[in-house]
């Protein structure tokens, strides 16, 4: 099961600012472990954010992207009482949503 | 919506990583570095540590099914906000100082019927594994944040937890004649690009537990103080401390007086 | 020694005491508790806490000991240095810059025989490298502006086999004494500092 990510949003006038943290080792494929044995590619490959179940922001990401990433984007549109949620989903079917109501 | 707008934070950390340092701009490199830090502190992956230590302070968990908000941090039952800027210090209840972490680690084993020797099994993070009480350590840290360090000097126990720290800070042993005051005892040196801060002069005493405990950011690993102490020994050419053993505390104790008074701005982030 | 530890032990007991407890009785302490609290691991075992005479004078005089202890010491540590058969203190710089370079070696996590020098954690040698320490002077152009003599290169193999032969409390290892590294590492560190066609020297 997934660790929960961090979500902030800082609503000015109708846009909020979003920051997510997400907890996701990112592996690169590329690094070997202690015994050398290649550690298998593992990442978050899509990022979706929605505002009270309306996809607002869509992203690709590829193994490039570091270890437990940091993600800033703003929503125009938005209100307090706003339900802002974020999933993502890696190359090994794993998922994860979080969703927080955004303040005033 | 923007697009445009996504702070790839992550991929320029990755950018900064692999760039050569060169000499002339080696200053030039650490304002960087700073201007970077400051960016990624307003959202410093620690924060999912934080998380994790929360989830875990309250659930119950352990041989004996309980929760650690029962753990007495030194401030009282379940208080946690000011525990970490008020530690190491004396616990009446055991009756020897201890350092957060090892007063974390005794909970767990007094309140949820952990043993010791599988907590001190593999104490510290690693690119794949992160132990539980470094999270719960972080997690208690961050209720600290914006709060002075002010570790009491209260007791006899406390005077002599600092006093004996300070001996084994000057300390010379080991394969290569060193002691943390062989590259911590003098101000502006560094050990190839690495400040050295100087723990001997108090205008740098709290750069020794600012910033702790502090997410790495190369491997992406979340670490506490036993363990920064734990790798200077390493490098010293020391054999290996005991995990939160009385060593480690007094240390803890005369590097953390040492910083009385400066304001803690919470877990950090490191190169 | 013995007494001054159970001295300390004794206080440790009785903590309240012992409020006059002096720096020395906390020396003995801390040298106790560290026995007590660290374990050995991998090649750093545990009879690296037993103190040499060295280093428990530096402990104890912060790095300062009077000169007549100094000297003693200082002569003591040079009986150790033990000069390279062939006569010869010179090796090959490029292998010497290899062994500069490398900060590996006598920690818990290296593996017998793969130490370097660890030269740049403190030192500045070639201008070409510029991630150097600056715990020890620099280094740059070592043997160019003191010459390439062999009075000079006796005196770089002798230094960096013990440092404390010329400086008591020096923080430099004391590489050929400890062995750390072998005679031959060493004559190619001397050459990196001292071959006129060494990056150091350009």
């Amino acid at each position: 099961m997934a660790d929960p990510m961090r979500i902030r949003a800082t609503l000015q006038g109708d846009v909020a600012d979003v920051r997510v943290l997400m907890s996701h080792p990112m592996e690169t494929g590329q690094r070997k472990d202690a015994s050398g044995n290649v550690v298998p590619l593992h990442f978050i490959h899509s990022i979706t954010a929605q505002l009270n179940g309306k996809t607002v922001f869509e992203a690709s990401t590829t193994q490039a992207i570091s270890r437990n990433p940091v993600f800033a984007f703003k929503v125009k549109g938005a209100k307090a009482g706003d339900k802002l949620s974020i999933t993502w989903e890696d190359n090994k079917g794993d998922k994860r949503t979080d969703e927080i109501t955004l303040g005033g | 919506m923007k697009r445009r707008n996504i702070v790839c934070a992550a991929a320029l950390g990755a950018a900064l990583g692999a760039t050569p340092v060169a000499a002339q701009d080696t200053d030039t490199t650490t304002a960087e570095f700073e201007k970077f830090r400051a960016v990624m502190e307003e959202a410093n992956p620690a924060e999912l540590f934080e998380l994790k230590g929360e989830e875990l302070w309250r659930t119950r968990r352990g041989p004996k099914n309980a929760s650690l908000e029962k753990c007495d941090l030194g401030l009282g039952p379940g208080v946690v906000k000011g525990a970490y800027v008020q530690t190491p210090r004396y616990f009446p209840d055991v009756g020897r100082v201890m350092d957060i972490e090892a007063r974390v680690v005794h909970c767990m084993i007094t309140l949820q019927g952990f043993t010791y020797e599988e907590l001190a099994k593999q104490p510290f993070s690693t690119e794949t594994r992160t132990p539980d009480v470094v999270s719960i350590v972080t997690f208690i840290a961050a209720q600290s944040k914006g709060m002075k360090f002010d570790a009491p000097q209260s007791n006899a126990q406390e005077r002599e937890a600092y006093e004996l720290g300070k001996a084994i800070f000057f300390h010379r042993a080991g394969a290569w004649d060193l002691s943390c005051a062989s590259c911590h005892g003098a101000d502006g040196k560094r050990i190839r690009t690495q400040q050295l801060p100087n723990f001997t002069n108090p205008q740098q005493a709290a750069r020794g537990v600012l910033g702790w405990p502090g997410y790495r950011m190369t491997g992406g690993v979340m670490h506490t103080l036993q363990w920064r102490m734990n790798d200077c020994f390493r490098q010293q050419r020391f054999p290996e401390p005991k995990y939160v053993s009385e060593a480690i505390t007094a240390l803890l104790t005369y590097l953390t007086v040492n910083a009385n008074g400066t304001v803690y701005k919470g877990p950090g982030i490191k190169r | 020694m013995n007494t001054k530890i159970i001295l300390a032990a004794a206080c440790a007991a009785a903590l309240a005491g012992c409020a006059t407890k002096d720096e020395a009785a906390y020396r003995a302490q801390a040298d106790a508790v560290l026995k007590r609290d660290f374990q050995a691991r991998g090649i750093a075992t545990m009879d690296r806490l037993d103190q040499t005479e060295l280093q428990r004078i530096c402990t104890q005089y912060h790095d300062n000991p009077p000169f007549e202890v100094q000297q003693r010491l200082e002569a003591a540590e040079m009986k150790t240095v033990k000069l390279p058969a062939d006569g010869k203190f010179m090796g090959d710089w490029k292998r010497g810059a290899r062994i500069a370079e490398s900060g590996r070696g006598m920690t818990w996590s290296d593996k017998p025989g793969e130490a370097g020098g660890s030269c740049y954690n403190c030192h500045q040698l070639s201008p070409q490298q510029t991630s150097f320490g600056t715990l020890g002077p620099s280094l740059l152009q070592f043997g160019k502006t003191r010459g390439y003599t062999e009075a000079n290169q006796k005196y770089v193999y002798e230094r960096i086999y013990n440092s404390k032969a010329f400086n008591t409390c020096s923080t430099m290892p004391r590489f050929g004494s400890t062995g750390t590294l072998t005679e031959a590492q060493i004559k190619d560190l001397v050459a990196y500092l001292m071959d006129p066609e060494s990056p150091v020297n350009k």
